[in-house]
């Protein structure tokens, strides 16, 4: 019996917290339910505009997200406010966690809606970006994607905008790379199943790759695999000549440290995500050779490289969602720039409201650390036509500058 | 010669996969003997194990480290029957099943909190980190390490269960846990041992597996656990000689598929050998007759 | 109470319930957690009420919801992707080879039916396994469906592995009450009819129940089939929420899950399910999600130790504590009634007793 008074006070309460969670769901800016607002309250009297950051802090590209989050952190930090119709708003950052993972991530997106956020930043992998898309969609507000090179992510939409190049291109100028410096004609594709991201970058790596009279062997490996001397030895046995892997962080520390073990002497390639220090710390002292095409290189801007550095060096909780040392990743220029992109739409906008900043941010143009951003009139992609090639110094453990390349 | 030099490593990778698999499929096939459990967490505190290592590494050399780690994974293991398990003893089996699935979920979402989500790299452990090479194919000398020391660790278990009187006292409590009761068998110290000489090796069975694989995740433990619990129910649960068989079996089969390309069906590969064992012989190879399992 | 007030006091409440939903959704702006909770919690109440049926009231315990999800959620995706978009969501399949779309109800269900002919196969070997190892045969079934999935040689009719985006999906939070409040009505009227009594029968003594004539294996077959069913419909509605499926979502985590909701409901309480979906999908998706805040001031204190992660830390702690020490959930094998819950006010609880599955789900 007194199991049934519990229920019935649980019911009770249940319906209770709902119609309580639902008052306080009204304004934009009521605070103290679903961990919206409960940051340090801002200067008193400033209005307050949210940017939604929707990236993985968990899972398979934690660590990518992590770094990506501290540019916009960082830029947060330089520039904290923005001048829009006249008047002086706050920024604030609503971070949350899609957790790497396409099923968890729609619900993330949702309580960045909920929170009311005038534009979304993210996120760092294709797969949850598309996942998450509808939601935004749905809701009205624009997002724009940072580093989530699969073309489907804004294709047919008109509220997904994306400032880095794209798999299409990234692809080729990989293919066109390894073709041109290794001479290579066989290449082994490792992707991983089921990440849009890996299984995308692969598929126009192998286009362009046999548009050069170059064979490709591709292999897939299941999610939550440690075990990569089986793909190692039949990259060994088929006599590739590179070995493409554009796969997450935390495949690729696996996948360095099996191909070291087992001798593997070809060239590792991948895309984007490798631009990491996770990788530079699995190559190190090893004996490999790492290719990653990239979006920004160090150095590429002395100003932004001595301030962030200083920050992460200053800060210990920086320091650790970096990996522990200040070598600076791309995606990490690339929050920066994200997150001035949306401060430009804001300011074009005149106003927070999300249908006005989806309006602007076709016309918004910056000059960022990564270079000049313009979106294209069909699809709202950067018009980018460089990226930058490095190799893993596998002694000193930092990356060494090679090529900046185009796809002509 | 050339052949063999091409196919020898997934060979010697399944080996040394599969010995990895019966240092943990022992911790199944032991508890599940006695106490008719499927010890879900048994994975998770594998990649626990691993973890350990990981932080222990950090500050302090990695000789202390390795004893530290399997002191503390022992006592986890050991806590973990105490609070979760012991408590649901008379209850239905079902229960037992979801508390360890409980410990399990509990295990996997404190790791993602301690570790912030991101994959650990496992330290270096000097000798048996260094490459070798066996006619001609390269390799971790760990690989070479795994299958001689999973024999000599079973071959001790065996001794241990056949001649002491711990051993007796477990043999007499997974043929009848009521009558050996009756009989005076402190029961907890049974299941408790149980679970300490499980969990030892499932220590030993981490130290070598991610030496091999050096990422450490919160999910890492959860499919060479089930893919053990496989290779239990193949060799015959409660067999420890059977489940030895049964990892290696598997450890090496699941290589071969990869070698063939089948890569996708790796993993199905295993559960697809465990529902025709479980149907043509539901004993397993060397399983004892039961009107229990079907 | 006569069967015909408590009847009328059922519909009355689920006719105040969806009213009060329809009047939510006018009045409170679209993107609020509330609606993503409501929406998740009525698909995962379809769901756990289905794997109950299995664990609770058939005593077969299965873990291959995962599995079924999956058949139905890509029955459904595959079935209703309109044939324009074909081209960019099988881009490397070039456009696949489905060339039709079915309307939406008709797909919802050939997902369940999918999934319940996978079932009947299934079943036809493994039902015959007991406990713990039909569970271990059910998760290894739901697995080898997921793998089979992601092979790419399949991919003109599944995608390979990559994501299945662009079918229809629903905007109202009243559509997934709608859909689970039938499938779940369905499934209690089974429970009451002379099936789930044979059900019941034999979660209590197969022996017995076999001595009283009751067919075993055809009496689970029709159990796990028909549960099958309804979580195929569910995987479907699960597609419909999160507007892109894929494979790899579809992990034995995600069974688990389903069954802590069915334990913390009560193995047995079709409402126990209901109501503890919702509260698990509210704390794991809402409530809980401060904990993830760093900085987290209550006046000035700065509470330690929050960080991303911990929010699944205090929701594992909390669960472990329900499974040892409130192993009856939080309705036991009761069912939550307007009988007892007006019995509850009038203070006189403890005479009546309530009839198992007697009363209304939600």
């Amino acid at each position: 019996m007194k199991k049934r008074v519990l229920a019935v006070a649980l019911a009770g309460v249940m319906a209770v917290s709902m119609l309580a969670g639902c008052s306080g769901g009204n304004g934009n800016t009521e605070s103290n339910k679903d961990g919206a607002g409960t940051e340090a309250p801002a200067a008193d009297g400033a209005k307050v505009v949210k940017i939604g950051v929707y990236e993985p802090a968990s899972g398979d590209n934690g660590a990518g997200g992590k770094q990506e989050v501290l540019g916009m952190q960082y830029a947060n930090k330089m520039t904290p406010t923005v001048e829009i119709g006249g008047e002086e708003y706050t920024v604030q950052l609503e971070i949350v966690d899609n957790e790497s993972s396409n099923d968890k991530g729609p619900s993330a997106a949702s309580s960045l809606v909920s929170a009311g956020v005038s534009v979304v930043l993210g996120s760092y992998g294709s797969g949850v970006s598309i996942a998450a898309s509808d939601v935004f969609k749905d809701a009205g507000i624009p997002a724009i994607g940072v580093t989530c090179t699969n073309p489907q992510v804004t294709e047919g939409n008109k509220h997904y905008f994306r400032i880095c190049f794209l798999d299409p291109f990234q692809g080729t100028v990989l293919a066109n790379f390894a073709n041109a410096e290794f001479s290579a004609k066989k290449a082994y594709i490792l992707t991983k199943l089921g990440d849009d991201y890996s299984t995308g970058l692969g598929h126009y790596f192998k286009q362009a790759f046999e548009a050069l009279g170059g064979e490709v062997v591709e292999e897939a490996f299941q999610e939550g695999n440690s075990d990569f001397t089986s793909y190692v030895t039949k990259a060994k046995n088929e006599g590739a000549e590179v070995f493409f892997a554009p796969v997450s962080t935390e495949a690729a520390a696996l996948i360095i440290e099996q191909a070291a073990a087992q001798g593997l002497t070809v060239p590792l390639m991948a895309g984007d995500t490798w631009d990491s220090n996770v990788i530079l710390n699995a190559a190190k002292g090893k004996d490999v050779q790492i290719y990653v095409t990239t979006f920004y290189q160090e150095g590429g801007n002395e100003e932004f490289d001595s301030g962030i550095k200083e920050w992460i060096n200053s800060d210990s909780t920086a320091k650790a969602n970096n990996g522990g040392d200040d070598t600076i990743s791309a995606v990490t220029a690339m929050g920066y720039d994200a997150y001035y992109v949306a401060l430009e739409a804001l300011k074009a906008a005149g106003s927070t409201d999300a249908a006005a900043v989806n309006e602007a941010l076709w016309g918004v143009t910056y000059t960022g650390v990564s270079g000049n951003i313009a979106f294209d009139d069909t699809n709202g992609d950067a018009m980018r036509d460089t990226a930058y090639v490095k190799c893993a110094n596998t002694e000193t453990g930092a990356w060494d500058f090679v090529t900046e390349q185009g796809v002509n | 010669m050339d052949w063999i030099t091409k196919n020898l490593p997934y060979l010697m990778a399944g080996i040394s996969v599969g010995g990895q698999y019966a240092l943990i499929a022992i911790g199944y096939t032991m508890v599940y003997g006695i106490l008719r459990l499927i010890n879900f967490a048994h994975g998770d505190i594998f990649m626990v194990a691993g973890l350990v290592v990981v932080y222990a590494a950090t500050v302090m050399p990695i000789y202390i480290a390795i004893p530290l780690m399997i002191i503390v994974t022992v006592f986890l293991g050991f806590m973990v029957e105490r609070v979760a398990y012991k408590p649901l003893r008379s209850a239905p089996r079902m229960s037992i099943m979801i508390s360890a699935i409980g410990v399990s979920y509990l295990l996997q979402n404190l790791a993602l909190y301690v570790t912030g989500g991101l994959s650990q790299q496992y330290p270096a452990i000097p000798w048996i980190s260094d490459t070798v090479t066996v006619m001609g194919a390269t390799t971790k000398r760990v690989t070479l390490i795994t299958p001689i020391l999973t024999i000599v660790l079973v071959v001790g278990l065996v001794m241990l269960i056949k001649h002491t009187k711990i051993g007796m006292a477990m043999r007499a409590a997974s043929r009848d846990f009521e009558t050996s009761q009756l009989m005076g068998i402190k029961i907890n110290n049974v299941v408790s041992m149980t679970f300490i000489i499980g969990t030892f090796l499932a220590a030993i069975g981490s130290l070598l597996f991610f030496t091999n694989y050096t990422g450490v995740t919160p999910t890492v433990g959860a499919m060479p656990g089930l893919k053990a619990f496989v290779a239990a129910v193949f060799g015959g649960i409660g067999s420890i000689p059977g489940a030895v068989i049964g990892a290696f079996i598997i450890g090496i089969c699941e290589n071969i598929i990869k070698g063939l390309g089948w890569t996708t069906f790796s993993d199905a590969f295993t559960f697809a050998l465990l529902i025709v064992i479980l149907i043509a012989k539901p004993t397993g190879l060397f399983g004892e007759k039961s009107t229990d399992k079907v | 109470m006569s069967t015909k007030t408590k009847a009328a006091w059922n519909v009355g409440l689920i006719a105040a319930l969806l009213g009060l939903l329809f009047i939510l959704e006018q009045v409170m702006p679209s993107g609020s957690m509330l609606f993503t909770v409501l929406k998740k919690g009525a698909i995962y109440a379809l769901v756990a009420v289905s794997m109950n049926l299995l664990n609770g009231f058939t005593g077969l315990f299965s873990l291959g919801q995962a599995g079924f999800m999956l058949l139905g959620a890509y029955t459904y995706a595959i079935l209703t992707i309109p044939t324009e978009s074909r081209a960019s969501v099988y881009q490397y399949f070039d456009g696949g080879i489905v060339q039709f779309a079915l309307p939406v109800p008709v797909a919802l269900i050939a997902g369940g039916i999918v999934a319940a002919i996978f079932a009947y196969l299934i079943g036809l070997p493994v039902l015959r396994l007991k406990s713990d190892y039909l569970a271990i045969a059910t998760l290894g079934f739901a697995e080898i469906i997921r793998a089979v999935f992601q092979w790419d040689k399949l991919g003109p009719i599944t995608n390979g592995s990559n994501l299945l985006r662009n079918f229809p999906s629903f905007k109202s939070v009243l559509y997934p009450f709608i859909v689970s409040g039938i499938c779940i009505a369905l499934i209690v009227m089974l429970i009451n009819s002379t099936y789930g009594r044979a059900f019941k029968a034999i979660r209590d003594d197969e022996i017995a129940a076999e001595a009283m004539g009751i067919n075993l294996a055809h009496h689970k077959r029709l159990a796990f089939v028909i549960s099958s069913f309804f979580a195929g419909v569910s995987g479907g509605l699960l597609a419909m929420y999160q507007t892109t499926i894929q494979a790899s979502m579809f992990k034995s985590a995600m069974t688990y899950e389903i069954l802590l909701i069915v334990v913390i409901g009560g193995i047995g309480s079709v409402t126990g399910s209901c109501i503890s979906s919702f509260l698990f999908i509210a704390c794991s998706e809402w409530w809980l999600r401060f904990l993830d805040n760093e900085n987290l001031y209550i006046g000035g204190f700065h509470v330690p130790f929050l960080r991303p992660g911990f929010r699944k830390v205090v929701f594992a702690v909390v669960i472990m504590a329900m499974v040892l020490f409130y192993r009856q959930g939080i309705m036991g094998t009761k069912e939550f009634s307007i009988e007892a819950f007006s019995g509850f006010f009038k203070k006189k609880f403890g005479k009546k007793k309530v009839e198992e599955g007697g009363g209304s789900h939600e």
